[in-house]
C-alpha cells in the first residue's frame, strides 16, 4: 500500500442532540483518517450517523445538534487546521473551496427560482473566482461539460424543473466542483437515480476525481457501491465505527460480528443465494444506547465484558482495525 | 397446468391533461403479457417509471385498464361482478412499499389486522387468538396487540402490514418493493418470512423491485420492463445468466456486485442518456436511442415479444 498523506484527520468525535425527547448520543467517539487521492467509504444502515458525521467535519450541524467533543485536522497548503475551531466566516471560505458536498436530493440542493447557470455563477462569484456573475455564467458552460451534460449551453440557461433527475444531480456535482475543492464529499449521491443512471453517475465522479486530483469521501448503505468504488472503508454502527479496512481485506476477512453478518444479508445479483443472514433484532434507540457495545444485544457472539465496556479500537496488521472485545 | 394470473395485451394510458383538454397520454403500460403459475414468485424488474407499480395494480383491478385483460384463475377479472369480485378481492392483495403510511395511525395492531377481515365477513370465532396466530405467524407477539403503529420499526409495520393482508387468506400477493425501504439487515428478515409465508401457504407472488439481488433471490421467473413493455421475460436463472436484451443486459452490468474484485472485473454494457418519457415514446424499439447495437430496423418497427428459447422470450430484433 501507498504511503497515507492525510488530507483530513478526525478524532474523537461526538455530536449529540437534544431533544424533547432525550438526548440523542449520535456520534459516540468517531476516529478516522482520510489519504489524499483516495476514496473513503462510510457505510452502515440508516441512522447509524453517516450523514452527521459528514456534517460534523465542518460543522455543519444546526440545533438540536451540538458538536461535542473532538478535532477535526484539515491538512491545507499552509498546514494543519482544527476546523472545529473556526468561526463560520473561516469556515464559508473552507467549504465550497476546499471541501464541497454533493448530498443526496439533488432537488433540495438546487433553487428552483434560479437557472443551473446562474446558481453555478454564484459559488464562483462567493468565492472571487470570477468578479461579475455574467462571467460566471459563461465559465459555467464549462462546469457543465466537464460533468458530461448533454447540450451545455442550452443547459446553462434551464431551471431545475427543466432538468431531469440525472442532469439535477450533474449540476449539484458541477457546483461542487466549480471552485476546484480538494475534498469532495458525497452523501448517497446517486440513491435517488435508476440504476443505469447511477452508474453513469459514478462513472463520471470517479473519472473526475482522477481528472482533477480529488479525494472522495463516499457515504452509502450500498455494499455493492463500495465494492466498486471505495479503497478503504469504514463501518458504522449506532453512532460508531466498528470496523476499518481497505476494501478488499473488509470483504474477504470480515472481523466485527457486525460487518459478517452485514455482508451475508446482502443478496448478490450474480449468484443465486439459497437463504440469507439476517441480524435478529432491530438498531438500538439513540437516546439510552446499549452499555458497553452498542452491538452487544444484537451479537451472535457477545461475551460478558461486551454488556458493560465499550470495546477499544484493536488492530489487525497496519490498516485493519476493529472495535470488539473478540480481539483482544 | 392452468396459470393462476394470465396478462394479455393489457394497456394503461393516464391522460395528461392540459388547461382546457387531454394534451396527450402518459402510456404507463403499452401492451404487456405474461403468465404466472400458481405457488411462483414472478419477479417484475425496470427503472423509474417504467410501469411496474401500474401492472401489479391492475392485476388487482384497483385501476381499470385502457384495453386488454387479465385471467384469474380463468376468470376474466374486469368482468368480476358480485360474490365473485369479493372473492377476487380476498384472494388477491397488494402489499406496499412504504409501511407507514400503508397502516391506519388511529388503529391498534389488533383493529389493523381485523379491520379487513370484518369487511370480508370472515367468521373468526376467537378475533384476539385469531390475530395472535398470525402476529406469531410473522415474528412478532401478544405484546404487540394493542400498540400503534408509531410503536414500531420498519421492519415491524412491514410485518403487521403482512399479518393484515395474510389474515385474509389470500391466493396471490402482489409485492411492490415490500423492503426497499428497509436496512438490509431486516430486509433478510422480511425476505425469508415471505419466503416461509409463500411454502407453507402455497402462495404466488410478483414481486416489483428494483434491486437486482433481492428479485434473484426471491424469483422463479422475471420480467424485464422498460417504458410500459416488457422486454425479456424468462426461468430467473436463466435470465441472469444469460440476459439477451441489450437494455436487460446493460441494467444487469450497471449493479455493482458486493464483491470488490468481482465487481471491478465484470464487463460492463453502457448505455447513454436516461429513459425518455413515456408521453412520446421513440418509434420503433423504445430503448433504440439508448441501445448499443441499433440496426436501422430498431429506428422503424416495434419488436414483438418472441420466444428464443425454451420458456425465454425477448423484444429485440437483434437477439434471435
Ligand atoms: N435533527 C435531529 N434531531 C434529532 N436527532 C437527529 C437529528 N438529525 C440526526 N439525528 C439522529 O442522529 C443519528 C444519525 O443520523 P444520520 O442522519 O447521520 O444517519 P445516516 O447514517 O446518515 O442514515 P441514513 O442512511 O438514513 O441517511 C440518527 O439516530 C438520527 O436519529
Ligand atoms: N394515476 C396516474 N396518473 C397519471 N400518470 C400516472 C399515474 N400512475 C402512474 N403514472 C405514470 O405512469 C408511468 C408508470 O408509473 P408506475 O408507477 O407504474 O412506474 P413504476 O415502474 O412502478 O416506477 P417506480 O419504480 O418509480 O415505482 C409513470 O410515467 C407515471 O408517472
Ligand atoms: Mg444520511
Ligand atoms: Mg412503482
Amino acid at each position: 500500500m501507498a504511503i497515507c498523506e492525510p488530507i483530513i484527520e478526525v478524532r474523537n468525535l461526538k455530536v449529540n442532540f437534544y431533544t424533547y425527547a432525550g438526548i440523542v448520543k449520535a456520534i459516540d467517539g468517531v476516529s478516522f483518517k482520510i489519504c489524499r487521492g483516495e476514496t473513503y467509504c462510510l457505510v452502515g444502515e440508516t441512522g447509524c450517523g453517516k450523514s452527521v458525521t459528514a456534517r460534523a467535519l465542518t460543522k455543519l450541524i444546526r440545533p438540536p445538534g451540538r458538536i461535542e467533543g473532538g478535532e477535526v485536522i484539515y491538512y491545507s497548503d499552509e498546514g494543519p487546521i482544527n476546523l472545529l475551531e473556526l468561526n463560520e466566516e473561516e469556515l464559508r471560505k473552507i467549504r465550497g473551496a476546499e471541501i464541497a458536498y454533493v448530498f443526496q436530493d439533488p432537488t433540495s440542493a438546487l433553487d428552483p427560482l434560479y437557472t443551473v447557470g446562474y446558481q453555478i455563477a454564484e459559488t464562483m462569484y462567493e468565492h472571487g473566482r470570477v468578479s461579475k456573475i455574467k462571467e460566471g455564467i459563461l465559465r459555467a458552460v464549462e462546469v457543465l461539460r466537464n460533468v458530461l451534460m448533454p447540450d451545455p449551453e442550452k443547459r446553462v440557461h434551464s431551471y431545475p424543473h427543466e432538468l431531469s433527475g440525472g442532469m439535477r444531480q450533474r449540476s449539484v456535482i458541477g457546483i461542487g466542483l466549480s471552485n476546484k475543492p480538494k475534498l469532495l464529499i458525497a452523501d448517497e449521491p446517486t440513491t435517488a437515480l435508476d440504476a443505469t443512471v447511477q452508474a453513469q453517475l459514478m462513472d463520471l465522479l470517479m473519472d473526475l476525481k482522477r481528472r482533477e486530483n480529488l479525494t472522495i469521501l463516499l457515504i452509502t448503505h450500498n455494499l455493492g457501491l463500495v465494492a466498486e468504488v471505495c479503497d478503504r472503508v469504514a463501518v458504522m454502527y449506532a453512532g460508531n465505527i466498528v470496523e476499518e479496512a481497505p476494501v478488499e481485506e473488509l470483504f474477504r476477512n470480515p472481523l466485527h460480528p457486525y460487518t459478517k453478518a452485514l455482508l451475508r444479508a446482502v443478496p448478490n445479483p450474480r449468484k443465486k443465494s439459497v437463504r440469507l443472514e439476517s441480524i435478529p433484532g432491530t438498531v438500538p434507540n439513540l437516546i439510552n444506547p446499549p452499555p458497553g457495545c452498542r452491538f452487544h444485544p444484537r451479537c451472535p457472539r457477545v461475551m460478558d465484558i461486551c454488556r458493560s465496556k465499550k470495546p477499544p479500537e484493536l488492530w489487525r496488521g497496519d490498516d485493519h482495525r476493529v472495535a470488539c472485545w473478540l480481539y483482544e | 397446468m392452468m396459470p393462476l394470473v394470465e396478462v394479455r395485451n393489457l394497456k394503461k394510458y393516464f391522460p395528461v391533461k392540459g388547461l382546457l383538454r387531454v394534451k396527450g397520454y402518459v402510456k404507463a403500460v403499452d401492451g404487456v403479457s405474461f403468465n404466472i403459475e400458481r405457488g411462483t414468485t414472478l419477479g417484475l424488474v425496470g427503472e423509474s417509471g417504467s410501469g411496474k407499480t401500474t401492472v401489479g395494480k391492475l392485476i388487482l383491478r384497483l385501476l381499470e385498464p385502457t384495453s386488454g385483460s387479465v385471467y384469474y384463475d380463468g376468470k376474466d377479472v374486469f368482468k368480476l361482478k358480485g360474490k365473485e369480485l369479493k372473492e377476487f378481492r380476498r384472494k388477491a392483495q397488494m402489499v406496499f412499499q412504504d409501511p407507514y403510511s400503508s397502516l391506519n395511525p388511529r388503529m391498534t395492531v389488533f383493529q389493523i389486522i381485523m379491520e379487513p377481515v370484518k369487511v370480508h365477513k370472515i367468521k373468526v370465532s376467537d378475533p384476539e387468538s385469531f390475530v395472535v396466530k398470525l402476529l406469531y405467524r410473522v415474528g412478532l407477539n401478544e405484546t404487540h396487540l394493542y400498540r400503534y403503529p408509531h410503536e414500531f420499526s420498519g421492519g415491524q409495520r412491514q410485518r403487521i402490514a403482512i399479518a393484515r393482508v395474510l389474515a385474509l387468506r389470500p391466493e396471490f400477493i402482489v409485492l411492490d418493493e415490500p423492503t426497499s425501504a428497509l436496512d438490509v439487515s431486516v430486509q433478510a428478515q422480511i425476505l425469508e418470512l415471505l419466503k416461509d409465508l409463500q411454502r407453507d401457504f402455497n402462495l404466488t407472488y410478483l414481486f416489483i423491485s428494483h434491486d437486482l439481488g433481492v428479485v434473484r433471490y426471491m424469483s422463479d421467473y422475471i420480467a424485464v420492463m422498460y417504458l410500459g413493455k416488457i422486454v425479456e421475460y424468462g426461468p430467473a436463472e436463466e435470465v441472469f445468466e444469460k440476459p439477451l436484451h441489450p437494455y436487460t443486459q446493460a441494467l444487469f452490468s450497471a449493479i455493482p456486485i458486493p464483491d470488490p474484485v468481482e465487481t471491478r472485473r465484470r464487463k460492463r454494457i453502457k448505455v447513454s442518456g436516461e429513459p425518455p418519457s413515456p408521453i412520446n415514446p421513440p418509434p420503433g424499439c423504445r430503448f433504440h436511442p439508448r441501445c448499443p447495437i441499433t440496426k436501422d430496423v430498431c429506428r422503424r418497427e416495434e419488436p414483438k415479444l418472441e420466444e428464443v428459447e425454451s420458456g425465454h422470450y425477448v423484444a429485440c430484433w437483434l437477439a434471435r
